[in-house]
């Protein structure tokens, strides 16, 4: 099959904000860039972000970068690499301000500054009391944001592949990356994009899970193609969970609820938290919650017929708060768990959120690898950021916030960078490898060959549920090794999955099989990191590591503080240190991470 | 079903994939229900609705905002959990 070539300076995959934020970078340097992505831009999954960006402007109280760094420090569990945190903290103020250049509606202050707001773990003074460091668009900050980028894109003639499907990498036998084969959904026809530099900002892959409050884009396709180039991938074993998904669809009912009186109970009836925390009861904080919520559901005392959710009872309040307070809950509650919450309790389950792992950057947006004896090799004309990436600033727990802050600062750096690289190249493109671009179509029409092929569908729900089941909120060594044999077999029917319809034009089954491909590295990578990650740190939290006075947390920084590495090719796992020195300050030294 | 039929239907499930978790299963549950049976008039409606902003789609949804579109109103009953 012949493949058309396209060629750019830059392709990004992606036009969430980290990608309109790196494209911007290009384009306005001259550079002829290319984006590709699934959905049209204005539909990519930051639209989901409400809570804000955070940046130690200072505009309602003192504020400073240098605390902010210290909240993003013990929020990761002194995983994060403290040289790119304080990059991404000193930026904040910067790329804050360039988006209200470019016309962001943030919410104001009566004399005209931006408006900041608490949020949870960000404080003052090196964790003394709260700040209000959060910028926010109303409830709407991702959409406000991907609005003011994509418009300044369009005015730079950045060019958009909208309603393509990036493939593979194309990766020569030097290790250095040309560019990616992409199909497009309208024609079928299949393009290689070659360029100088390559980046992905193809957000998180939280549809690896049965509960995940991720919108169904989020299928980790960045993530795949680069396991499939022979890059590791990084710290995949800390997803962030939510404790009140809507059992059965993932959709979030914000802790708001448990703030106006809601209360968790089990089969019983029983309001299980007193037992957990007696003070705090459900207001406890999210990973104390969760874990009792899996305990709960574990032993037994789960609801419904499977016993495998627990109930979220707010029957008590008064409906006219419940309408007044708490809008959408009840429309949410009615259309996703057929109940409504003012007659009946709403069944939840802890449900995934945020992915920090991915594909190791360095804080210049460069993607890194090991060779010979260096961990942290860039590979040449590859770039990642955002939730795709691990630069690492999250580490083994996000701070609200922090993932638009992420994808503003890498998004502008990668594309800084990249820029740099492209033009100090004197040379032309390079000759893309033909047996990069077969093995690509070969993967395509596997699928309309493939006899007898496992159906999409029954796969992916085969790997979510063993990923909820065996690698959850709350890890049981057991669970964890039997999920290692359960995925890897998962892997072996999405390797011969087929498709009954074989059109050509917006072929919305082949796209599904495509994903499901890049999903199962995730879920592969995910669970074999997690089992052998014998500490609990962060999100990743084991019931055989549980909280000491040697260990507190259960954090075992003698032999796990450092980063997993996970290799597609024989599920091989390498690790490599932290990066405890900043670039200008002092270590935030090692200590108990407790609120 | 005619190839055209097919390519439009095809094209509009993808243009139900969107931002919002909420908005996706919403139009999974119609799209399971009515398979490739899609009066024309439907689709016509379900191409507007996709078209517009996902936060200003789950606001109707929600009830929140109105539209006095008789067309899209009805869309918007058979999109919601009956």
């Amino acid at each position: 099959m012949k493949v058309t070539k396209r060629t750019f300076d830059a392709v990004i995959v992606g036009a969430g904000g980290a990608g309109l934020r790196a494209a911007l970078q290009l384009s306005e340097s001259g550079l002829k860039t290319a984006v590709i992505t699934k959905v049209f831009p204005t539909r990519s999954h930051t639209v989901a972000a409400q809570g804000g960006v955070a940046a130690s402007l200072g505009n309602s109280e003192e504020d400073h970068w240098h605390w902010h760094m210290y909240d993003t420090v013990k929020g990761s569990d002194w995983l994060g690499d403290q040289d790119a945190i304080e990059f991404m903290c000193r930026k904040a103020n910067e790329v804050v301000i360039e988006l209200e250049h470019y016309g962001m509606p943030f919410d104001r202050t009566d004399a005209g500054k931006i408006y900041q707001r608490p949020f949870g773990g960000h404080m003052s003074n090196f964790g003394e009391k709260p700040v209000r460091r959060s910028c926010a668009a109303a409830d709407r900050t991702g959409h406000a944001m991907l609005h003011a980028l994509y418009q300044r894109n369009v005015r730079a003639n950045t060019q958009f592949f909208v309603e393509w499907m990036a493939l593979d990498l194309i990766r020569d036998a030097e290790g250095e990356v040309l560019g990616v084969t992409a199909l497009e959904m309208e024609t079928g026809e299949m393009v290689a994009f070659q360029a100088k530099a390559t980046i992905f900002a193809t957000g998180g892959a939280g549809r690896i899970y049965y509960s995940s409050t991720n919108a169904f884009i989020n299928t980790g396709d960045g993530l795949g193609m680069a396991a499939r180039a022979g890059i590791p991938l990084e710290d995949m074993e800390f997803w962030q969970f939510h404790p009140t998904g809507v059992a059965g669809a993932g959709v979030l009912i914000t802790e708001g609820v448990r703030g106006e009186g809601g209360i968790l109970r089990n089969d019983k009836g029983e309001r299980f938290m007193e037992r957990y925390a007696p003070n705090a009861k459900d207001l406890a904080s999210r990973d104390v919650v969760s874990r009792a919520m899996v305990t709960e559901i574990n032993e037994g005392r789960g609801c419904g017929p499977n016993k495998d959710f627990v109930l979220l009872d707010i029957t008590h309040l008064d409906p006219q708060v419940i309408m007044q307070r708490l809008p959408g809950i009840r429309e949410i509650s009615i259309q996703f768990a057929g109940t409504d919450p003012i007659k009946e309790p709403i069944p939840v389950v802890p449900t995934c959120h945020y992915q920090m792992g991915g594909i190791p950057t360095n804080y210049g947006g460069q993607v890194v690898a090991p060779r010979a004896s260096s961990m942290n090799v860039a590979v040449p004309g590859f770039y990642a950021a955002g939730e795709c990436a691990c630069a690492s600033v999250h580490g083994a727990n996000r701070l609200g916030t922090n993932s638009l802050l992420d994808l503003l600062v890498f998004g502008k750096s990668a594309g800084e960078t990249a820029v740099e690289d492209v033009k100090k190249s004197t040379r032309a493109h390079k000759d893309l490898p033909q047996e990069a671009i077969e093995r690509s179509l070969e993967r395509v029409s596997r699928l309309d060959t493939q006899k007898d092929g496992a159906d999409v569908h029954e796969a992916r729900l085969a790997m979510q549920r063993t990923m909820q089941n065996h690698c959850g909120v709350f890890r049981f060594a057991d669970k964890l090794k039997e999920g290692v044999a359960n995925i890897l077999a998962v892997q072996q029917d999405v390797q011969r999955t087929g498709i009954k319809d074989k059109s050509k034009v917006f072929n919305t089954a082949r796209v599904e099989a495509l994903e499901l491909d890049n999903l199962i590295e995730v879920a592969v990578a995910t669970m074999i990191s997690a089992e052998a990650r014998k500490e609990s740190r962060g999100a990743h939290v084991r019931d055989d590591a549980p909280d000491t006075a040697e260990k507190p947390n259960g954090r075992d920084d003698q032999n796990w503080l450092k980063h997993t590495l996970w290799f597609k090719e024989g599920n091989r796992l390498d690790y490599k240190s932290v990066k405890l020195t900043p670039l200008t300050v002092p270590t935030i030294e090692l200590k108990k991470r407790a609120y | 079903m005619d190839e055209e039929r097919g390519a439009r239907l095809r094209r509009l499930r993808w243009h139900c994939r969107r931002a919002l978790l909420e908005l996706d299963l919403m139009f999974q549950r119609y799209w399971s229900r009515v398979g490739d049976d899609v009066e024309a008039a439907d689709a016509a409606a379900l191409e507007r609705l996709v078209a517009m902003e996902d936060h200003d789609l789950w606001d109707l949804v929600c009830g929140r905002t109105e539209t006095d579109d008789p067309q899209l109103m009805g869309m918007i009953e058979r999109l919601r959990q009956e």
